[in-house]
């Protein structure tokens, strides 16, 4: 994939799950990155997420919200249909607190699909601190496939555009 | 003592629990609030179009849910006992059930273990029907007693 068709695939899908989403579009979140291994989802700071007035950090549903639509876009970067999906189920490790008006960023990787399932791992972080993980969460989703097996598993990063 | 633990204080004694959510920028802006409903504690997330997850089904998005569930479960701790600090997430597992509809979302806590530092709490959700959940939540809180 070349840069120019990289960057094609990234402006659609910032289309399709940053901006056509009404909550995603809301909260601000932007499809920043993709490769092999993942997606690479940023929440820019804003006032409206705060969680305590006291200290500023965003509120853990904002962090949860960024993490839900990750490990979807992780799922749809990793199927080559775009089949319908559907959060099974999401658990989510508070591992320290975030730091004031900073921007969160989660990587999210779809690690296995099977026929009907889709397995996710993700981790969130501030930008400039990447290894000083704020959050982690697992999560399952259900594929809804046409017809049974049409297992077409082909990361984003190796499909041609 | 915070601002929002003066307000939860004073909600314990008047039973007026909107009060202190609305000084949540976050929870003022999703539409989530707390209040007493047929003598229990609920907490109820305002229907507003830019909750909506997928436009096509339509549906509120996950992350809306998960945010109710877990503010639920500390509304309920909060309310349910003096505690010097605000209560913090350890972790959340949430369960959805069914697809939420583009309407107002209801949730209920049960503290299932309240020990010195941790609380245990499920949480449920439903729209129209009660006997019909829309998703659960085991949540884990760690408190901090006043002494």
């Amino acid at each position: 994939m070349t840069p120019e068709e990289k960057a094609a695939v990234l402006a659609r899908f910032d289309q399709a799950f940053a901006q056509a989403v009404p909550h995603n579009a809301a909260l601000g979140i932007r499809f920043a990155d993709f490769d092999g291994a993942g997606v690479l989802i940023d929440l820019p700071y804003a006032a409206h997420l705060v969680g305590n007035p006291d200290t500023g950090v965003l509120h853990g549903g904002a962090v949860t919200a960024l993490l839900d639509a990750s490990c979807g876009a992780a799922v749809f970067a990793r199927i080559a249909a775009p089949l319908p999906i559907a959060t099974l189920d999401l658990r989510i490790d508070y591992l320290r607190p975030g730091e004031p008006k900073r921007d969160v960023r989660c990587r999210a990787e779809c690690y296995k699909v099977t026929e009907n399932v889709a397995f996710v791992r993700a981790v969130a972080f501030h930008p400039h601190a990447p290894e000083d993980l704020i959050a982690s969460a697992a999560g399952t989703f259900i594929l809804f496939r046409k017809g049974g097996k049409s297992a077409i598993v082909e990361p984003l990063a190796e499909r041609p555009s | 003592m915070s601002r929002i633990l003066e307000l939860v204080a004073r909600a314990r004694q008047t039973g007026d629990y909107a009060e202190f959510t609305r000084e949540v920028p976050y929870a003022r802006w999703l539409g989530i609030s707390a209040l007493s409903r047929d003598g229990e504690i609920v907490g109820r997330l305002e229907f507003r179009e830019h909750l909506i997850g997928n436009p096509v089904i339509p549906a509120l998005h996950g992350g809306t849910i998960g945010a109710l569930l877990e503010s639920t479960a500390i509304f309920r701790v909060l309310l349910d006992q003096e505690t010097s600090l605000l209560p913090k997430t350890i972790n959340l597992t949430v369960a959805f059930l069914r697809s939420a509809r583009p309407a107002d979302v209801w949730a209920h806590a049960t503290i299932t273990k309240q020990g010195r530092r941790v609380a245990s709490v499920r949480v449920e959700a439903w729209q129209e029907d009660r006997a019909r959940p829309i998703a659960t939540a085991s949540v884990h809180l760690l408190i901090k007693p006043l002494e």
